[in-house]
């Protein structure tokens, strides 16, 4: 019987041949990421640190990310503790606020490799799938260790396998498959497994690949990974790692499935998860009308520059609605130069956006355009739970970038086909 | 002993706000903040020894680990879901925490049952029913026994 992506990948960092479903294996990641939480994580092992030091230096990337630049005195001094912490103990991958969001900065500047194991302290690690990397979410205690010990355990999940077919319609995107298919096997679909994507997979972009691993988590994998292909050698020449310093591992063609799903891209349409979980699905018609106060276009689901052009092409000429606060935040520096300069961010601010800096914003709910008792949101991020945006009182819808850029016009939700 | 009842698909949302998570890290930060946005009476109402009982995907989204962190630091001894999120189920081994996976014991028990817990035999109790839930194996089972990951890494740590 042939092995899955998980067991191969499991098997090459324990040093074994194979492993089984079930299996628990000690390994040693080749990154740990955290970010404003490094500030808790650290306070945690303070003495362990000064009397053994860091295990690596080259093992932790650091990414100021989530309440950047600090909102408040506290948040202030854990960001300067992150910065005397790095320098004390020579922390190499370090990146203070403004570079953007931890899971694009990950990619971006060539941390994450295809066949490698990654964990990080915030539940989306799982984005880095994307590139075939086997990648997760641990907490702050573990991360702690991990910096100490460099080695954790982790289980061999069972693996469901999808299996994608055709081209989207215009107008449906990513985040509308990834929805689909979280709100036909629930919040709990995937979990404790791994999620691996065949077939047609050179339709998607990656950048679209992204789109989808980051949600994983939102189906409760523990990874969710696609092939490497000629687009991802092609991604991962673009952000400097070379050819032969990676090296790709997939399933075999006879490996064994616990679930096999199969999804016609060309025959999705635009969908949105309605309050307060991400597996309450419908289609975008069901909701259309729906009044909202605030959208959001940006974050680790769908803040990249394929996202800002999609909505950008909606808005183009036109003003958003005077009773929608249209908030816009690039996944990074990178993401805003590039979306500078071909004048995407233009035509989002003529159109009445606020632009706010790379990070993670508005997304949970700790600054920059938390919610009023009352109000609704319609935001391109992964969750919609209740309080997320600061205030428990107030619904958060989810949807892709065309949608939310047509809903931002109109005020309303609205199909973005109607736009196009 | 009071037994606290939640449903489906908890998420550490609820159990903790994200508004708190770059502010409240200690344990006295976080109780006060616990459940808040699911139970506003929890964090006032709890006592050492109460259990929780609840549904699938307990501790579903974020990774942070304040409502494990939390819930053990008030006393809570255990948590009986019908299943749990990955995340939150290391989480809870990595503070100590008794996580018990048992849908026939949380389909049973009714309010007022009395619930007693056996974690060496792996036995739950509820309203006079016992019931089996999964047991970690050995090597987890270290890590929670040790009281937790960072006194089981320290120890490791002393020995090198």
């Amino acid at each position: 019987m042939g092995q899955t992506f998980a067991q191969k990948v499991l098997a090459k960092a324990a040093g074994l041949d194979e492993t089984a479903v079930s299996q628990i294996v000690t390994v040693k990641p080749v990154h740990l990421l955290t970010h404003d939480n490094t500030a808790a994580i650290i306070g945690k092992i303070g003495d362990e640190l000064d009397q053994y030091g860091i295990i690596n230096p080259e093992l932790s990337v650091i990414v100021l990310d989530h309440v950047a630049p600090a909102a408040n005195e506290k948040t202030a001094a854990g960001h300067k503790k992150i910065r005397e912490y790095v320098a004390k103990h020579g922390v190499r991958n370090f990146y203070d606020v403004g570079e953007g969001i931890c899971h694009q900065v990950m990619v971006e500047k060539g941390h994450a490799k295809p066949g490698t194991i990654i964990v990080g302290s915030d539940s989306h690690t799982c984005s880095y799938g994307a590139l075939g990397v086997f990648s997760t979410g641990v907490d702050r205690t573990e991360s702690a260790a991990l910096m100490l010990t460099g080695k954790t355990w982790l289980k061999v999940p069972p693996t469901i396998r999808v299996t994608l077919r055709g081209s989207f319609q215009p107008g449906v995107g990513a985040k509308d498959l990834i929805l689909r298919i979280i709100g036909d096997i629930g919040a709990d679909g995937a979990s404790y497994q791994a999620v691996e994507f065949h077939g047609e997979i050179d339709k998607l972009s990656v950048a679209e690949r992204f789109t989808i691993a980051n949600m994983g988590i939102e189906m409760g994998a523990k990874i969710a990974v696609f092939p490497v292909d000629a687009q991802t050698e092609a991604y991962l020449a673009e952000v400097g790692v070379a050819r032969d310093s990676y090296e790709a591992v997939w399933a075999d063609a006879d490996a064994e499935y616990v679930r096999e799903l199969e999804y016609d891209l060309a025959a999705l349409e635009p969908v949105v998860a309605k309050p307060h979980t991400v597996d309450n699905v419908c289609s975008v018609g069901e909701v259309a009308g729906t009044k909202l106060n605030q959208c959001l276009l940006g974050t680790c689901t769908n803040g990249r520059l394929n996202d800002l052009h999609e909505a950008a092409k909606i808005v183009k000429g036109k003003r958003v609605s005077p009773n929608v606060r249209f908030l816009v935040l690039p996944a990074s520096r990178s993401v805003f130069e590039s979306a500078t300069e071909d004048g995407t961010m233009l035509t989002l601010s003529k159109a009445g956006a606020t632009i706010l800096p790379p990070g993670c914003g508005p997304c949970l709910g700790a600054h920059q355009g938390v919610l009023a008792p009352g109000e609704v949101c319609l935001s391109t991020a992964n969750r919609n739970f209740k309080g997320r945006m600061g205030c428990k009182e107030a619904e958060i819808y989810l949807a892709g970038p065309t949608t939310v850029a047509a809903s931002a016009l109109r005020g309303e939700i609205s199909d973005p086909r109607k736009e196009m | 002993m009071k037994v606290w009842i939640y449903g489906d698909d908890i998420n550490t949302d609820m159990l903790f706000p994200g508004k708190y998570t770059y502010t409240c890290s200690t344990a006295e930060e976080i109780k006060p903040h616990l459940l808040e946005d699911l139970d506003a009476k929890f964090a006032a109402g709890v006592a050492e020894g109460d259990l929780l009982i609840v549904g699938k995907n307990f501790g579903c989204g974020s990774s942070r680990e304040q409502p494990a962190l939390g819930l053990k630091a008030v006393g809570v001894p255990a948590i009986v879901a019908k299943s749990f999120a990955r995340i939150f189920y290391r989480a809870a081994i990595n503070q100590g925490l008794l996580l018990v996976e048992c849908p026939d014991a949380v389909e049973a028990y009714k309010e007022g049952d009395e619930v007693q817990l056996d974690a060496v035999a792996g036995k739950i109790t509820v309203g006079g029913q016992e019931f089996s839930f999964p047991k970690l194996p050995p090597e987890i089972l270290a890590i929670r026994d040790a009281g937790g990951l960072l006194p089981y890494t320290r120890e490791a740590l002393s020995k090198r």
